[in-house]
């Protein structure tokens, strides 16, 4: 089924969608997005939204189930909370994606602006995992309490860093994976830099492999023999001691 | 007019810039059809814009847009103005008259030029009109002057961005550059005054965020003679420019700097001569930094500058389609009137980025 979203307001948008969701339909076309919000928001099943043009902020918030692919760029706070489905983002994303995913995956071939990860969080064998294409801005992953962050640098300007400023800066729990590698002066405090072994990238490359897939890219073997760096929290509580003076 | 509203809501407010480097204009219903995609950022308190070249007849004199509560300060608001500057034209600004938006005040302008005698000595032109602008929104009650440029104008009001545009019936207009601004007020009351873009002489701010530093920029503009008196924390960026550019004579990368300078941590990594610099800057301009987050675009008659704080607390796009340059807080407002730029980006926190008028050969 097809949805022409042009000249509609979001909540008449999201209402059509919703309806047609609750009468059984299981895969929708939306054309012509601009702007309007919160497009997946409270959709429990897994049906597909295939989104053409540019959907508005907090796409796909506090969805359970649906998959969604957007042929074009995000803006920003995709993923919202998000319990499990998956977004794939074929451009870039705005600041602050995936804020407190707790299960789902998200993949953005292209980059994505400041705080990606922001409080990411994981539960038992509920994990969250989010795959970036380009850069990312600053605070990637900042405050991150669980879940799996790759960044893989490839759609870059070869000037550009793969990771901004104050990567993983609160960081206690999860794990960010980093293509290429950065400074230390670039990263959080009370965070580990490793470098990632063969094994351990055996374990990622499942993950490569589905952002690999989705956007029709052939040289993943290229992709992981790059060296991969690894961040993750020296301790659970890496501010305990803060205001404890 | 000046009636306040209470309620506090939290929310953002949305900014767009569209520029032509090569001056070729553009009517006001473009910048009106792209603030209108994100009508969810404000909430009717609050809308204006600015435009650049839309008076090429009159473009030698100042252009002064005022708001009056009523005929009495008007008159006195006139009085005034004869008998500081020469009144070359007066004309009530044209809007629909069947549309009305809340508490709308009385709006005139007047194209004034400034006589050489009034001038004192070791003042330059601009600083009288800045004078005349300060003592008129000091001294009268009920009377604001909302844009004092020369060939260029605001226009803003009470309601939504897209009605406010509506109702001064922008679509009659030319320009080259067009700023917007569509209000969600969360503390400081939604009036007519404090809609946005801000003004003095020709320059215009629109924004989005809170200025946390407001008490201490507010002082630091007051040992320059400059008068908070719009009841939003926006008004200081405004002065500010004023004084780092046009009164201090700084080169533009170096004030907008001066808003938002690197960290210490990020001073204390450069080289030995940056160290220097930056630390001097930001003693010096100590008082001129911005603190709390923020988007705005600056604009003047040759540019046009966006910049958010320095940990991007508001987003920011911006795209270039040959000549034009767009600068939005959201992509959807840009590919509203651009469907296909040439190249769209998110600039860093505190990385100003520039449109610029080419210079005619």
């Amino acid at each position: 089924m097809k949805i022409d979203a042009k000249g509609l307001n979001y909540r008449e948008l999201n209402e059509r969608i919703h309806d047609a969701v609750s009468k059984g339909v299981d895969e929708i076309d939306l054309v012509n997005v601009l702007g309007q919000r919160y497009i997946g928001t409270g959709l429990d099943r897994e049906v597909t939204l295939n989104i053409y043009g540019t959907p508005g902020s907090d796409l796909g918030a506090f969805m359970d189930g649906p998959k969604i692919n957007v042929f074009g760029s995000g803006q920003d706070d995709i993923g919202n909370t998000m319990n499990s489905g998956s977004i794939v983002i074929h451009g870039d994303a705005g600041n602050v994606v995936g804020l407190s995913m707790r299960t789902g995956k998200i993949f953005v071939k292209g980059s994505v602006g400041y705080r990606a990860g922001i409080h990411m969080k994981a539960y038992q064998d509920q994990c969250p995992v989010m795959v970036v294409g380009g850069k990312a801005g600053d605070f990637l992953g900042e405050y991150m309490a669980g879940g799996k962050l790759i960044l893989l640098g490839i759609f870059k300007k070869e000037k550009d860093q793969v990771a901004g400023r104050y990567i993983a800066t609160g960081m206690h729990g999860g794990v960010i994976y980093i293509r290429g590698g950065v400074n230390k002066n670039q990263v959080g405090r009370d965070v580990a830099v490793e470098e990632v072994t063969d094994e351990e990238k055996a374990e990622i490359r499942g993950e490569i492999e589905e952002f690999c897939r989705h956007f029709g890219i052939t040289r993943i073997d290229d992709i992981m023999a790059s060296p991969f760096v690894r961040l993750s929290p020296k301790s659970s509580r890496p501010y305990g001691k803060l205001y404890a003076y | 007019m000046f009636k306040r509203h209470e309620s506090k809501d939290i929310s953002g407010c949305a900014v767009v810039g569209i520029m032509n480097e090569k001056g070729k204009t553009m009517r006001g219903d473009v910048i009106t059809n792209a603030i209108a995609v994100m009508h969810e950022r404000s909430n009717g308190l609050g809308g204006g814009f600015a435009a650049y070249g839309i008076y090429p007849e009159f473009k030698d004199y100042y252009a002064f847009h005022i708001m009056f509560e009523d005929e009495g300060v008007k008159d006195e608001v006139e009085t005034f103005l004869q008998d500081n500057m020469v009144l070359v034209k007066s004309e009530a600004i044209p809007v629909r008259k069947k549309m009305s938006l809340m508490n709308t005040p009385i709006l005139w302008r007047y194209f004034l030029e400034v006589p050489k005698s009034k001038i004192p000595s070791g003042f330059s032109e601009e600083d009288f009109v800045v004078s005349v602008v300060m003592r008129i929104n000091i001294r009268f009650n009920g009377a604001f002057v909302f844009s004092s440029g020369k060939n260029m104008g605001i226009f803003k009001g009470l309601g939504y961005p897209e009605d406010v545009s509506r109702f001064f019936r922008l679509e009659e207009y030319e320009g080259y550059l067009w700023t917007a601004h569509g209000r969600f007020p969360t503390n400081t009351p939604g009036w007519w005054g404090g809609a946005h873009p801000f003004g003095l002489l020709d320059w215009a701010v629109v924004h989005n965020g809170e200025i946390s530093s407001y008490g201490i920029n507010k002082r630091y503009l007051e040992m320059f003679g400059y008068e908070c008196t719009l009841m939003t924390d926006t008004e200081v960026i405004v002065y500010m420019l004023d004084l780092l550019l046009r009164k201090h004579n700084l080169p533009q990368d170096i004030a907008l700097t001066a808003l938002a300078p690197p960290f210490w941590k990020e001073i204390d990594e450069m080289d030995k001569n940056k160290k220097e610099a930056m630390t001097a800057l930001r003693m010096v301009y100590g008082s001129a930094l911005l603190n709390g987050p923020f988007s705005i675009i600056i604009s003047s008659s040759n540019s046009m500058i966006g910049m958010t704080d320095r940990i991007m607390l508001r987003p920011m796009v911006v795209a270039r389609k040959q000549d034009t340059v767009y600068m939005s807080s959201e992509e959807s407002a840009i590919r509203e009137v651009c469907q296909d730029p040439d190249e769209v980006w998110s600039p860093q926190g505190g990385e100003p980025v520039y449109a610029r008028l080419e210079e005619k050969a």
